[in-house]
């Protein structure tokens, strides 16, 4: 089975983030960058994959600037097979260009399943994966928390509001991961070792022209300040008479 | 002209009020841009669409098909890019609930345009301009649409539904005939206790590390069932973490995104993972033994106290306003 998955690199999630100088971007020194942490699902459920069959090829595919090379040796440490970075300066905020990049990369690699984390916990889109899917004209299930693959069909499930919808689809196809699919792996220290040696291709490209053009990039409006009604049990009615006639949610 | 495409989404039969909040910002957009409100509803014949109408849409598409009685992402998609594609719409907007995270990038791809996803604001300045919290709600974008349609998804619990009675004429729309894209729902297993999902409740009691002990949030469910109506328990990432409650109640970062009127952060410290998830509710109270916790930072009430003391009190007397 040939697997290819997406990864993106991302500041860590507890990062402190600095909003830039020119106002439209972060400001990225001292920031830790990680695999995004959903792209990790998307890793690991290709290599269970991979192992149960006891065969197959696992591609993991990054756009990203030189940096990303890290995040894709972090994969390959995992145990994925190759990688590939597609090689960009600077980025956009529309999720299209970047899908249509991917989709190029990846439509003339014959995969039979394209794993992508659900969304990155950067810019939240959560969009690249079924964009990629619908530009590859591929079946996708989105935000899956259980998959089966078996005799070139697989059955999904993601969680939706108060339910779980169950989906059955055919290969070749796409699937973005959610959290409860699988307990990523830590990469050992053999397999931190293999990484430098297994084959990372970088293909510079350009990217398409988006359709959404940054304005500013600004800190979210403060909170008023708060206050503490008491301590303990005997604080309650005072709490309670603040939500009813300060706040008045109740 | 600048019309607005609002999809509607709907549960066995029954519009959702995250549909009524894009209306609402539908509406806003239209008037300034001196366009239409088209809403657009798929699902199975017999649906009742009359409350689009009263919410401000000018016309109600309705694709009435046994085929759509659950969400198809595919039929759906082909759906709502054809009717996109014969207008002038400048945004199809949708709810970011599970269905519309999943519909709005097809709809994206099928359209060629941009997407922008979990949008708190719209604003019209001789064009569309979004804003979107980015780096788990620690910064915010305004992102200015310069592509002639574009496809939003619009958080829940951000958008107040406004009642504003439009014509509402019904066009009734044929479902497009299934591509070859093979994916198909065949099933909406539900939950064996239905329990009001975390982000479409009005009121979360969340609850974290502080209690100790997964039993223990047999508290937390007699409080939301004190609040009543519409109050979900939600829990933290170290909570789910350690197997005490399911991935589906987890607020926060790798977790769920809720804006509800109340939100009571039960022995939670206030992660910044965490408040990633909640930061946007309109009152927070923390309840926490440590007077240094995050969380206080946030809140806009707190107690500094014993949860098992101070929780027990809060649901007695919650009760007794309530009468639950």
């Amino acid at each position: 089975m040939k697997i290819a998955v997406c990864v993106k690199r991302v500041p860590d999630t507890e990062a402190r983030i600095k909003v830039g100088a020119d106002g439209k971007s972060i400001d990225e020194s001292g920031v830790k960058f990680v695999l995004n942490p959903y792209d990790e699902f998307a890793v690991e459920a290709a290599l269970k994959l991979k192992e149960a069959a006891g065969a197959g090829d696992v591609t993991v595919v990054s756009l990203g600037g030189d940096a990303s090379q890290e995040t894709i040796r972090t994969a390959l440490a995992m145990g994925a097979d190759r990688g590939v970075l597609l090689k960009v300066d600077g980025g956009t905020m529309d999720p299209l260009p970047i899908a249509r990049a991917l989709a190029d990369e990846l439509k003339a690699g014959g995969y039979d399943l394209v794993f992508c984390g659900k969304l990155a916990v950067d810019d939240s889109s959560h969009g690249t994966g079924v964009l990629v899917a619908e530009l590859l004209e591929l079946p996708v299930v989105s935000a899956v928390s259980h998959l089966t693959i078996a005799n070139g069909k697989g059955t999904a499930e993601r969680e939706i509001e108060g339910g779980v919808e169950v989906v059955e689809f055919e290969l070749p196809a796409v699937v973005t991961t959610e959290k409860g699919l699988n307990e990523p792996r830590y990469p050992a220290l053999k397999g931190i070792m293999m990484a430098k040696k297994k084959p990372l291709e970088v293909k510079p490209i350009t990217l398409g022209a988006g359709g959404l053009e940054v304005e500013s990039l600004a800190y979210p409006p403060e909170r008023p300040a708060g206050r503490i009604v008491g301590e303990g049990p005997d604080a309650v009615p005072a709490l309670l008479d603040a939500l009813r006639t300060e706040a008045k949610v109740l | 002209m600048a019309d607005i495409l609002v999809v509607l989404e709907q549960r066995d039969g029954t519009i959702k009020r995250v549909g009524l909040e894009a209306l609402a910002g539908g509406r806003a957009l239209a008037d300034k841009a001196g366009g239409a409100v088209h809403a657009m509803v798929l699902g199975p014949p017999g649906l009742k669409t009359d409350v689009a109408a009263a919410h401000g849409a000018d016309v109600v598409v309705v694709t009435a098909d046994e085929a759509v009685r659950l969400y198809q992402g595919n039929r759906y998609a082909a759906a709502v890019a054809a009717r996109a594609q014969g207008g002038a719409y400048a945004a199809v907007l949708l709810g970011a609930t599970a269905l519309g995270k999943d519909l709005g990038p097809r709809i994206a791809a099928r359209l060629g345009c941009p997407l922008a996803a979990d949008v708190t604001a719209l604003e019209y300045d001789t064009g569309i301009v979004v804003s979107r919290p980015v780096y788990s709600g620690k910064a915010v974008y305004r992102l200015r649409v310069t592509a002639p349609t574009c496809v939003i998804t619009l958080r829940p619990n951000n958008f107040m539904p406004v009642e504003a009675t439009r014509a509402g004429t019904v066009e009734p729309a044929a479902l497009p005939v299934a591509g070859n894209r093979a994916a198909r729902t065949v099933q909406v297993k539900e939950p064996e206790r239905a329990a009001l999902d975390v982000a479409e409740a009005s009121i979360v009691v969340s609850g974290g590390r502080g209690l100790k002990d997964p039993e223990q949030f047999k508290l937390l469910e007699e409080l939301a069932a004190a609040f009543g109506g519409s109050t979900a328990v939600g829990a933290s990432r170290a909570v789910v973490d350690a197997g005490w409650r399911p991935h589906a109640e987890q607020v926060g970062q790798t977790g769920k995104t809720v804006s509800p009127n109340l939100y009571v952060a039960v022995g939670i410290s206030g992660a910044i993972q965490h408040l990633a998830g909640m930061r946007t509710s309109k009152v927070i109270v923390a309840i926490n033994k440590d007077k240094d916790a995050p969380i206080f930072k946030v809140a806009d009430y707190g107690i500094v106290g014993d949860l098992f003391e101070v929780v027990p009190r809060l649901t007695a007397e919650v009760r007794k306003i309530r009468g639950n």
